[in-house]
């Protein structure tokens, strides 16, 4: 199973992620990689996100993912 | 706000589509977007190929081709056409209406109701329950509901948000008197202050078309597009559809009595594949009865993508036999509805092009 931040950097290698505290507002994430992040975290953790939580709030860092991960069951 | 018909049936469906067709794969190349980043929206959104009218053609044409097509094949007769809906948002002309065109062109009889409907992606339920209650009518035996829209040709091709999905169609719908006592459940709400969603700002009264409105302008995340162009706020749309549909499709089963295991699809808009797996997981549907395939194959063609699931993925099925099906539309406006029918024995069901 890939951590959070490897599938982030499969996403937009280009940036540091650990580097950032907010990936929206600093643009690291648009909403289709919020979009394609969100696919690849259900295959990832063999769940589905609910659509109604993916939002950018969700979204603006490691903490909030994990937060959001959590909330939709899975096992970190 | 709910409705309810008895002894009314859908007895036909044909759907006409562009012979034209194109590629996502070719239409990247207009994005100012690495091709990596692209191909995985692809994977996801299930954006591949669509059908998109060629320049010139019109909500008229297509209706007129497959009205002659149910014309020749026998299908339809001219003269039992009582009244004829067309549901577009991409009219021929602001005047008259493109439903008179298009009886003008067909040399229909003249004690018939024509009506335009300006209605989006909730366009084909909205139409259908029009033409029930035209069928309340003693006068009124068959309705004809065209579902038709070239909305391509006010797509900008270097807006990454929109341009990748739209496809453009035509749907025609035979309504009429079901000889058994049948029911039909529908529910539709509407929220018109949040109508800035998905619009097309310049062409109409409010701010008309000028050079300035055609110009292209960075609207953000690398896309530009006109005022003329279409314009989707893709996240507050997603975000709506999450929020609105299932409630609304829950309600309408309780109000019917129906479970959700008694039906047997659930025939939604077809926006894209990653919002209708979320709709089937919040409504903890199988992907096998919330089909999702229509925009992969002939792009998201506004109220035409219901009919066009039911004759891409049920033609036979539904030609056969008798289903229970809920259907769900949902877009512009903002609008969404739902209607739970017994739907089958179809005397046609099929998908033809347009040349």
């Amino acid at each position: 199973m890939k951590s959070v931040l490897e599938i982030l950097k499969e996403i937009r290698p280009e940036f540091d992620f650990t580097a950032s505290r907010d990936f929206i507002t600093d643009g690291l994430l648009d909403s289709f990689d919020m979009v394609t992040l969100v696919a690849a975290l259900d295959k990832n953790f063999g769940i589905s996100i609910p659509g109604t939580d993916i939002v950018p709030e969700n979204f603006q860092d490691l903490l909030t993912i994990e937060a959001l991960l959590a909330k939709s069951g899975a096992k970190l | 706000m709910n409705f309810t018909f008895r002894r009314k049936r859908i007895s036909g469906v044909l759907v006409v589509l562009p012979e034209n067709e194109r590629s996502f794969i070719e239409d990247m190349k207009n994005f100012n977007f690495p091709e990596a980043r692209s191909l995985k929206l692809k994977e996801v959104m299930g954006f591949d190929k669509r059908r998109v009218v060629e320049p010139g053609v019109c909500v008229s044409d297509l209706a007129v081709f497959g009205l002659q097509h149910l014309f020749e094949q026998d299908l339809l007769k001219r003269e039992e056409i009582d009244a004829l809906l067309l549901v577009t948002q991409t009219a021929d002309h602001f005047m008259p209406a493109t439903s008179s065109l298009i009886q003008g062109r067909l040399g229909l009889k003249h004690d018939m109701l024509c009506l335009d409907i300006n209605q989006a992606c909730a366009g084909f339920v909205i139409g259908l329950i029009q033409a029930f209650m035209l069928l309340e009518q003693e006068s009124v035996n068959k309705v004809v509901l065209v579902n038709a829209d070239v909305l391509s040709r006010k797509a900008s091709p270097k807006d990454r948000n929109i341009y990748p999905l739209i496809g453009d169609g035509a749907a025609i719908t035979i309504i009429e008197r079901d000889h058994e006592d049948t029911m039909i459940h529908a529910s539709v709400k509407m929220d018109g202050s949040r109508a800035e969603a998905l619009m097309i700002p310049a062409g109409g009264l409010r701010m008309p078309s000028t050079p300035e409105t055609a110009l292209l302008e960075d609207v953000g995340d690398n896309n530009l597009r006109a005022k003329d162009h279409v314009f989707m706020d893709g996240s507050a749309i997603f975000n709506f559809v999450q929020t609105e549909v299932p409630p609304l499709i829950e309600k309408l089963l309780a109000r019917a009595g129906v479970s959700s295991a008694e039906v047997d699809y659930y025939l939604c808009h077809q926006p894209n594949r990653f919002m209708l797996e979320k709709l089937a997981d919040k409504m903890k549907v199988p992907y096998a009865r919330m089909p999702n395939n229509v925009v992969e194959h002939f792009g998201n063609n506004g109220s035409v993508t219901i009919p066009t699931v039911m004759a891409y993925n049920l033609r036979e099925r539904l030609q056969r036999e008798q289903l229970q099906v809920c259907l769900a539309a949902f877009g512009g406006g903002l609008a969404w509805s739902a209607m739970l029918l017994k739907l089958g024995k179809l005397a046609f069901n099929k998908i033809i092009e347009y040349n």
